[in-house]
């Protein structure tokens, strides 16, 4: 049978998604003393530490998604204002990013933002401000290197959002009175919010998962759930803590992304196109 | 009449009247841009000490690249593990395309949807659950283990990049192959893997790329003598700034802009056929 041809894919997910997946299931449920236990969940409720983690995670999630709305909109606005040519090769420097290293990204902005860095002697020539500010090793230089991560992710599919709207419709708006800015809210903007709502949905959800970029411009005071589960491993070797941080991170991620395919074809949100 | 009195849209609004957006979208553009190439001015420098632009120029941190057997080694594995992930994702991934979208059956897309979850998934899971079941297995530290992972992760997008292609061309000149006595093997091989064959190249190169670039799995399941590149990098990256890195980033660039600028060539030509 043709799919068939499918098995071989099927079966590497089966492997190293679903069974360690169902795996770190089980060792959640697991306690200390070997037998079934809640004990694991319990303690994410009872601990304050535990609700810090998550409060942090959404917090560096919603702060870097709107940065990325914050500047992902115009750059997506004016690229879909050029011919189609132009726009794709300024998309390049949208896409060129999206093709380098992680590990590179996050370490040219620790070099950027270090104390002696271009942009403080930048900003200190311009006048913006006296003395070196810290830039990197704290929350401000998480949300910049996330936030370079994962604008691709939203201007993509924001981008295609307002190729789709035809021109015609703010000729339209215009001819019948609207100012160049009413017609920009009432026609073109509502137009493009499907786009820069299946944007957004996809650069939460993964933050949310972030490790690296926390873990290096983070500088250990912004601790995200992955980099709490690594710690809980690494110093504790406690699995079943780790398990259970990873299954709450999982279901919220699914949650979100349910609701989201709810709202949209899931196709869109995770492909960014058509 | 001057470029800046022009209407730039059919509202009348003048290009000057959109300076502000110009401008913002250059300085959104360079901002982007700049941490990419930023890395390769500072690899040349001959400085300890990560300064901008370089005092004196040199070829140190190259040399303590290429000569150190640590960072050779550790290369030298993830190029393999590319290669090796490349060759395997690529055709599972046409493989279960082409099936899903040519069978159109109606779990099709039930199935579609489960071998996307890679996609889906935090990754940081994935890392520890195969780090705990590849370590009964024994596959931790092994090349086996680690092409097995990111073959997981490439194989979705290869099937992505597989399914658009599908969407343009034509099935029913496989039809008609076939309804001459060609087999469907055949016909694929024939008929259709040729005129997809950009779109596997650009899938294929996908693949590569998103094993040699890939952190967090090989963090936990790479070590030894078969550590990765970037796991060798971010160890390095989270203890002290050491610029050797530098230079290594800039060849990573180099990688990336050169397969980046091949897919643009290969849609490029793809439209023009």
């Amino acid at each position: 049978m043709l799919l068939g041809l499918a098995t071989p894919s099927i079966l590497t997910i089966i492997a190293v998604i679903m069974i360690p997946l169902g795996w770190l299931f089980y060792l959640s449920l697991i306690g200390k003393g070997g037998g079934f236990s809640l004990e694991n969940y319990q303690r994410m409720i009872e601990y304050k530490s535990y609700a810090r983690v998550y409060l942090i995670t959404f917090e560096v999630s919603i702060l870097t998604t709107l940065v990325c709305i914050l500047i992902g909109y115009p750059l997506a606005y004016f690229l879909a204002q050029l011919p189609q040519r132009i726009a794709g090769i300024f998309m390049l420097t949208v896409l060129l990013p999206f093709w380098t290293s992680l590990l590179v990204r996050t370490y040219a902005w620790l070099v950027l933002l270090q104390k002696k860095g271009l942009l403080n002697e930048f900003a200190m020539q311009i006048g913006l401000w006296e003395t070196p500010v810290k830039l990197v090793h704290n929350m401000t230089g998480t949300l910049i290197g996330m936030a370079h991560i994962m604008l691709p992710f939203l201007v993509l599919p924001l981008y295609g959002a307002m190729r789709r709207i035809e021109p015609e419709l703010m000729h339209a708006a215009a001819n019948l009175g609207a100012k160049p800015v009413q017609a920009f809210w009432k026609v073109f903007f509502p137009m493009s919010l499907p786009g820069m709502v299946a944007g957004s949905l996809i650069v939460f959800v993964l933050c949310l998962g972030f490790y690296v970029t926390p873990a290096v411009l983070g500088g250990g005071r912004v601790v995200m759930v992955a980099t709490q589960i690594t710690a809980i491993l690494e110093n504790q070797f406690n699995w079943g803590a780790a398990s259970a941080l990873g299954v709450v991170l999982l279901i919220a991620t699914l949650f979100i992304l349910y609701l989201a395919g709810r709202m949209l074809k899931l196709d869109n949100v995770l492909f960014g196109r058509n | 009449m001057g470029f800046w009195k022009k209407p730039a849209s059919g509202n009348q609004i003048t290009h000057a009247d959109r300076l502000w957006l110009y401008v913002v979208a250059l300085v959104i553009m360079l901002l982007m841009v700049i941490p990419t190439v930023i890395v390769v001015p500072m690899s040349f420098s001959d400085s300890q000490y990560l300064e901008f632009p370089p005092s004196n120029w040199s070829l140190r941190w190259y040399d303590e690249y290429f000569g150190s057997a640590k960072w050779m080694r550790c290369t030298i594995t993830s190029l393999h593990i590319g290669v090796l992930t490349m060759i395997v994702a690529t055709p599972l991934g046409t493989m279960a395309a082409y099936a899903l979208y040519v069978s159109g059956h109606p779990a099709a897309r039930a199935i579609f949807v489960f071998l996307i979850t890679p996609m889906i998934v935090p990754v940081i899971l994935i890392a520890i659950g195969t780090f705990y079941v590849f370590g009964r297995l024994g596959l931790n530290n092994t090349i086996g283990g680690l092409v097995l992972a990111h073959t997981s992760l490439a194989t979705p997008l290869v099937m992505i990049i597989i399914t658009a292609a599908l969407r343009t061309y034509d099935l029913n000149q496989e039809r008609v192959a076939r309804s001459l006595g060609a087999s469907r093997l055949k016909a694929f091989f024939l008929i259709t893997l040729p005129q997809i064959r950009f779109s596997i190249l650009t899938a294929a190169l996908l693949a590569f790329l998103t094993s040699f670039d890939e952190v967090i799995i090989s963090i936990f399941i790479s070590g030894g003598v078969n550590a990765t590149l970037t796991k060798q990098m971010f160890s390095a990256l989270r203890d002290y700034i050491d610029p050797t890195i530098a230079a290594i980033s800039t060849i990573m660039v180099l990688i990336s802009t050169a397969l980046l600028l091949t897919t643009q060539f290969i849609e490029a030509r793809q439209v023009k056929k």
